[in-house]
């Protein structure tokens, strides 16, 4: 028995490097549990105030670059007007809705909350990006989070004025998307590697897909559906697999996004509801 | 200034480098990921007690993480790095020689060329755990190793102009 004290007292740099080192992979392998304790709150708090300070200097530097994609985003939404559409005279007779009942409240399935992107990265595998809004502001876990010109993500942690939102840009994000031409569904990925690349997999080689056509998110997804994604820039087919692996570049230029919108599901909690009893019934 | 105000100072400066300047860089290349923050613990004085040098490794690499939304991995980099220091320096640096004769390692206190070695084999080994802690969660080989030469590049390159940009002369400690 003394021997073994002598020995640990002897080694005990070594131990205690050894015991350091095995909490800092805890951490690392346990990552999303420990997401969760109290003091990444904290430490997030104190990382947002610096973030913060920063982005206001940097946010000046960007400002040409986001009223270009506010202005495109506008001139999106402004082609989706309704007074711009002609109704050709084919039918005979107009009809006038006479029940005076608002039926759009009722049926409201999103709703966004624009925030301000205070930290942001790219270079690493799993990058994040943290926002000036968190629970006193309306954000939970799990909303979405779109750009004026694609998605971004979803928010993973909240604390009381901030929110980090795991990019689009994560080796664990993964999108369900579709084709914008015909329809057909698979999944966004990203493979770590170069931020203007995105992978598209599962697309049935009997669906037609050129270079240039537009990916949107699928109606399955959390992200309100046809938002767009990104345009495709290169086709592989799988020798071995019945399906492409298609190349994305993301419509989101991750490089500089200064404003994004945060999208609350508020059918979300009914439909998740139901699908958890129709599974238990199983 | 003193030793101690001066180590408090530089290690908010290189925290703050690292995660505005260094990681907004636009990546160059997919395997290029500048890394510059670890100089700190290379700078330590040499008479810090190596159980403090390895606390220390643990805490600033975890400081760091924080920053970048990864808690433990560059944590589990600098306490390697903090506890493999000693072995390094003992190795360049002859405690008989400039160990007890100077504060803290640097060109003008070890010699260029060992402390270039210094440099070159801790910046290897932070980046190689590091890297590898990382390729953990995407397996590809090749882009493991031309991930830690690329970085360990990178790195040594960023540390020489470092070190020729803010030379830090060492006096010649003398009994008092």
């Amino acid at each position: 028995m003394r021997n073994v004290f002598l020995f640990i007292r002897r080694n005990f740099n070594f131990f205690f490097f050894l015991i350091l080192q095995l909490i800092a992979l805890y951490m690392l392998f346990h990552f999303n549990r420990f997401h969760e304790a109290a003091f990444m709150d904290v430490a997030s708090e104190v990382t947002g105030r610096i973030n913060k300070q920063y982005n206001s200097i940097e946010y000046y530097f960007n400002l040409k670059k986001t009223n270009a994609g506010l202005v495109e985003e506008n001139n999106r939404l402004r082609n989706l007007l309704r007074q711009d559409f002609l109704i050709p005279d084919t039918s005979y007779s107009t009809v006038i809705d006479s029940i005076k009942v608002d039926s759009l409240e009722q049926y409201r399935r999103y709703l966004y909350f624009p925030a301000k992107v205070i930290n942001n990265s790219v270079t690493l595998q799993n990058n994040y990006i943290t926002l000036s809004r968190g629970t006193a502001q309306g954000i939970a876990k799990d909303m979405a989070v779109v750009s004026p010109t694609g998605i971004v993500g979803k928010v993973v942690h909240v604390s009381k004025n901030m929110a980090t939102v795991m990019s689009l840009l994560h080796s664990k994000s993964q999108v369900s998307a579709s084709l914008q031409k015909s329809g057909e569904t698979g999944s966004v990925e990203w493979d770590g590697k170069d931020p203007q690349v995105i992978t598209f997999k599962n697309i049935p080689k009997s669906a037609q897909v050129k270079k240039g056509d537009t990916v949107i998110t699928s109606r399955y997804s959390t992200f309100p559906p046809g938002q767009p994604v990104g345009i495709i820039t290169d086709i592989e087919e799988q020798q071995s697999s019945n399906f492409y692996l298609l190349k994305l570049k993301p419509l989101t230029n991750f490089f500089n996004i200064q404003f994004v919108y945060v999208v609350k599901n508020l059918q979300k909690e009914e439909q998740d509801a139901l699908e958890k009893i129709t599974l238990s019934e199983e | 200034m003193s030793e101690l105000l001066k180590n408090i100072i530089r290690f908010f400066a290189f925290i703050l480098v690292q995660v505005f300047i260094l990681h907004k860089i636009p990546p160059l290349h997919q395997f290029v990921t500048p890394y510059l923050y670890f100089l700190y613990l290379l700078w330590l004085p040499f008479k810090i007690p190596r159980l403090s040098l390895t606390l220390l490794g643990f805490v600033y690499g975890l400081c760091l993480d924080y920053f970048l939304k990864s808690p433990g991995l560059h944590a589990a980099a600098c306490t390697l790095m903090a506890y493999l220091r000693p072995f390094m320096i003992n190795m360049l640096a002859p405690k008989e020689d400039s160990g007890y004769n100077y504060v803290a390692p640097a060109p003008s206190s070890m010699g260029w060329s060992p402390y270039m070695v210094y440099v070159l084999v801790m910046s290897f080994v932070h980046n190689t755990w590091l890297v590898f802690l990382e390729w953990l969660q995407l397996h590809n080989l090749w882009y493991l190793a031309g991930k830690i030469l690329a970085t360990t590049g990178v790195s040594f390159l960023l540390i020489m102009i470092t070190e020729v940009l803010f030379y830090r002369k060492q006096k010649f400690r003398t009994n008092i």
